[in-house]
């Protein structure tokens, strides 16, 4: 669109015609206030803080709804603009309560910053304020009505970004009020995006209200620990007992690749680190088979002197070693070569919940087409064949039904049941059962019979016409099955590709080689490459996979497990018997159904008290930061090291540490204090930063650089906290192409989450509630 | 839509309100501009736009029942609760203030027994103070359902509610 020239507070300003002024002063620095001016969500005009003094035009103006016009002139700071904003506040004060003291936004509420910055200290309202009692709508969300200044942010969110239109606006003039939408509670997806976005504390989580002040903590960006889509979460923590309590989880900073998005887990399900089961004692199983708290050197040597033992009397081949979709790259990386170079193994695996081998195989040397998850929002037109991104990838959701509203992107389904974004499809194909294969076969064919299903053709014709099209695809698709969409996409003009998988961690753990005959960056464990000279002693065979370990346990042939962050007892329904050959050892959270038959357990940090990389669905690479901490647990990069020092193995072998250079700190204080930061920086964006402990991720992460194709990324970016995208090298194809399909779907929806989710309170109440309501309405 | 899903089965209406309220929906370019003369009709049907009536109408619609609610309480002419047989309207704005709107609701206070927004126990009389029923000329002015009492004293305001009275007894 043409641009258009404005004056503002004497600034010139430039802009794309169409601009609204509010952002346009933005654009230029200029900050005017809003209250219910939400970008991306419908104007609305209603609170009048926005007011400007528009040149030629008659009284003042909301800057929120006025589009830019050429040649405007604009005054934002005025004592005319001053008085009508004082006035306004004094409106809004008119019947809040001012219980600042005790609010849970004291201190971060943008109705305190504008009665700071333009209010009266007096108030011409001498009326008796009416009190209402706080209400609980939902486990999650409690409504203080006094609080509310009537921004309509809330009702706009939830309807228009989230779809679920559950909250409302009741009544007329003073005596309106938001509304839940089953009159005195709420029937929604729980994802707390009306409580970040209120502007005031009338909207307030079961999770945060009342348990301190925003001041009081320190505020960590870091990762989400729940589903593939791995959108940054900011992490409050305040100091406890044992260490550091997390005690808010919001989306602070909006610069993730979330953007303004976090669901219920990303915000309230990290409470599993606080869960009384949690282990910070490390067990040793008795003869009497009990388990009794050992001390860390104790459990350590033990695990240490047992693989050892198996390796050199029964061979490497009788040691198996499962990792995590929920541990670090660096963890993952770290593991298999741990495995592999002092174990002598290939025997690793994960539990694997999309197929990454075939979806990289399918693409090798097409690295480019590989999308983000940042693309989702972007893409003029997607194809989503498979998952329900509502329940299992909210934050795709969220992104998709955006691009829907803003772009006017078109959204084609395909699927076998008739899933909640098909209210913001533009065609769908609701494919029988078990279709998937044939229903890729179909829009590559030009017959004109699919299923006998109605439109079927017109759905194909009007996809195969998108000149650009984003093709993402759930776990119904493995193997063969995706490269035929593959080549299918590859057939339109341009197409690009996400596979979608369930963890956090999901596509890391598959990228750093948890597999038993590929290496980090699926490189075969035949046609090792560089690894050949980078892993002394690896064996050229492929290992046993995860479901091969358990059999050779059965047959009395595995020595020992190793098991990293994960609870394949439950997820594969493994007899507990098979395993009484088996040295157990586990690095867990909690007392899983693994870890109830290991012989040492070794608690483990989680992924929000540690530092590292984590890798979404889609490719895209971004650091975690350690937020919790909690006295007694270690990360499992550190037990790895432990375990492998105890062995004999040579800790600089495995973790490239003690090779940066030796940097001058500097001067922390005085005028040259800013020095030492200035210099760590550049030396930590060249990777020359002194990594000092066998336990420093970062060390891990150069050697990933190095060795894993596609994570040569730039650094410097890394550490700003953005998403940097890794790239998706072609690999050589491995020697058999039919695998064994592996896929086990993690089956989570949006209340659960794995084993972890089992611990987290808040989603087990919400869980809980949300299955108990269809039993009260099934009367009818 | 197709004009099928128009009509709702086991729908609470009347044959004839349903018909109308199928027709009702196709006649606007959006669907949920029918949502206000439907719950005025219903409402006088059934005698109040109760639950029922909220999911059917959100159902013929297309909208929430949320949505459905937001509308009903921002307009006073609907009401969830029955009225009595007789809804006695008092209007109390400016003009009928000056010339004795509030002893005319006082009076019928009293002569009800009842008070403002209650219902008498027979259920024949409610009582509500409203703004402006646009009978300014003749104030003080009285609705009674959808028929007008102006230029009121309290004696006529008596008889009024008397000829209601007999009307109530003969049905
Ligand atoms: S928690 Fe989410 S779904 Fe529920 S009312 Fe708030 S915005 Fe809507
Ligand atoms: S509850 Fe909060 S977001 Fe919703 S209208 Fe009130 S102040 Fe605005
Ligand atoms: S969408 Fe996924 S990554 Fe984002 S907050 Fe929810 S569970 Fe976490
Ligand atoms: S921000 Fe412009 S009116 Fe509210
Ligand atoms: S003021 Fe009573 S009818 Fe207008």
């Amino acid at each position: 669109m043409a641009d258009v020239n404005l004056t503002v507070d004497g600034k010139k300003v430039t802009v794309p015609a169409g601009t609204l002024l509010i952002e346009a002063c933005r654009a230029a620095g200029i900050e005017v206030p809003a209250f219910c001016y939400y970008p991306g969500l419908s104007l609305c005009g209603a609170c009048r803080m926005c007011m400007v003094r528009i040149e030629k035009m008659p009284k003042l103006q909301t800057a929120c709804t006025t589009p830019v016009a050429e040649g405007m002139t604009v005054h934002t700071e005025t004592p005319e603009i001053a008085q009508a904003r004082k006035a306004t506040v004094e409106l809004l004060l008119g019947n809040h309560p001012l219980d600042c003291p005790v609010c849970d936004a004291g201190g971060e509420c943008e109705l305190q910053d504008m009665t700071f910055k333009y209010g009266a200290p007096t108030s011409q309202y001498v009326e008796i304020k009416q009190h209402r009692e706080e209400q609980q709508w939902s486990p999650v969300v409690y409504f203080d009505r006094p609080r509310c200044i009537m921004c309509y942010r809330c009702v706009r969110v939830c309807g228009e970004g989230m779809d679920v239109w559950a909250l409302g606006v009741q009544n007329r003039g003073a005596g309106s009020v938001i509304a839940p939408n089953r009159q005195d509670h709420l029937d929604c997806e729980e994802c707390g995006m009306c409580i970040d976005i209120c502007p005031v504390g009338a909207l307030t989580s079961d999770t945060y209200r009342y348990k301190t002040r925003p001041w009081e903590m320190n505020h960590v960006a870091t990762v989400c620990t729940h589903c593939g889509d791995g959108c940054k979460t900011t992490l409050g923590v305040r100091r406890a007992d044992d260490g550091m309590e997390i005690v808010r989880g919001d989306n602070r900073d909006k610069s993730g690749i979330n953007e303004d998005f976090l669901c219920i887990k990303g915000r309230y399900a990290f409470d599993f680190a606080n869960h009384p089961d949690r282990l910070t004692k490390p067990l040793i199983r008795q003869a009497d088979r009990s388990f009794a708290t050992a001390t860390w050197e104790q459990a350590l040597e033990l695990a240490a002197k047992k693989l050892k033992e198996v390796r050199d009397t029964k061979g490497p081949d009788a040691i198996g070693v499962i990792g995590s979709n929920r541990t670090t790259n660096e963890e993952n990386y770290l593991l298999q070569k741990f495995a592999r170079t002092v174990l002598g193994t290939n025997n690793i695996d994960h539990h694997r919940t999309a197929d990454y081998v075939s979806f990289v195989r399918a693409l090798a040397g097409k690295a480019d087409r590989a999308a983000s998850l940042r693309d989702a929002g972007t893409a003029p037109a997607i194809l989503l064949l498979g998952n329900d991104p509502t329940e299992q990838h909210p934050a795709l959701a969220w992104a998709l039904r955006t691009n829907v509203r803003l772009n006017k992107a078109k959204l084609f389904l395909v699927n076998t049941s008739d899933i909640k974004l098909r209210r913001q499809a533009k065609a769908f194909l609701h494919i029988p059962e078990g279709g998937y294969a044939d229903a890729v076969r179909f829009l590559g064919s030009n017959d004109a019979d699919f299923h006998g299903i109605e439109g079927a053709a017109d759905f194909r014709d009007a996809l195969r016409a998108e000149p650009k099209l984003l093709i993402l695809f759930g776990s119904e698709f493995r193997g063969h099955d995706i490269d035929a969409l593959v080549s299918f996409g590859l057939s339109l003009p341009d197409a690009r590709f996400a596979c979608l998988a369930d963890y956090a961690n999901s596509r890391g753990a598959a990228d750093m080689g948890l597999l038993p005959d590929l290496l980090p960056g699926y490189r075969p464990v035949a046609a090792p490459g560089p690894f050949a000279e980078e892993y002394p002693n690896l064996p050229q065979k492929p290992g046993k996979d995860l479901i091969e370990m358990f059999d050779a346990a059965e047959r009395g042939e595995l020595g020992a497990l190793y098991v990293v962050g994960a609870n394949p007892v439950e997820r594969y329904n493994v007899d507990p018997a098979s395993l009484k050959n088996t040295f157990v050892i586990v690095q867990e959270m909690f007392l899983t159904e693994t870890a109830q038959i290991a012989d040492v357990v070794l608690p483990a940090a989680n992924l929000y008290e540690k530092g590292g990389s984590v890798t979404n669905s889609y490719g895209d690479l971004q650091l975690v930061k350690k937020a919790g901490d909690r006295a007694g647990v270690r990360s499992d990069l550190e037990l790895i090291v432990r375990i492998a020092d105890r062995m004999g193995a040579k800790p600089q072998q495995l973790v490239p540490f003690g090779r940066g250079l030796r940097a001058d700190t500097g001067q922390s204080r005085g005028a040259q204090s800013g020095e030492a930061d200035r210099h760590s920086i550049w030396l930590a964006s060249r990777q020359i930063e002194p990594k000092v402990s066998p336990f420093d991720p970062y060390a891990v992460l150069d050697e990933i650089a190095r060795l894993v194709p596609g994570y040569d990324v730039e650094r410097m970016n890394l550490l700003a906290g953005n998403d940097v995208r890794t790239k998706l090298v072609s690999i050589e194809p491995a020697a058999s192409t039919t695998r064994r399909d592996l896929v086990l779907p993690a089956q989570d929806a949006l209340f659960t989450s794995g084993t972890l989710g089992r611990y987290s309170a808040k989603l087990a109440e919400v869980h809980e509630s949300h299955r108990k309501s269809p039993a009260e309405t099934a009367a009818d | 839509m197709s004009p099928e899903m128009n009509s709702v089965p086991n729908t609470i209406f009347s044959p004839e309100l349903a018909a109308r309220f199928d027709k009702l929906v196709t006649l606007y370019p959006a669907r949920r501009s029918a949502l206000i003369p439907m719950l005025l009709y219903a409402q006088d049907e059934v005698g109040a736009v109760n639950d029922a009536v909220i999911a059917e109408i959100a159902q013929r619609i297309g909208i929430t029942e949320l949505d459905v609610r937001n509308v009903i309480s921002y307009y006073s002419l609907l009401h969830t609760k029955p009225h009595g047989k007789f809804h006695v309207q008092v209007c109390t704005n400016i003009s009928c203030m000056l010339r004795g709107g509030n002893e005319m609701l006082a009076h019928c206070k009293e002569k009800l027994g009842i008070g403002n927004k209650e219902t008498t126990p027979d259920g024949i009389f409610s009582l509500e103070e409203v703004e402006c029923i646009g009978a300014c000329c003749w104030a003080p002015a009285v609705q009674v359902n959808y028929d007008f009492h102006d230029n009121l004293t309290t004696e006529k305001m008596d008889a009024v509610f008397e000829n209601y009275r007999q009307k109530a007894g003969k049905s």
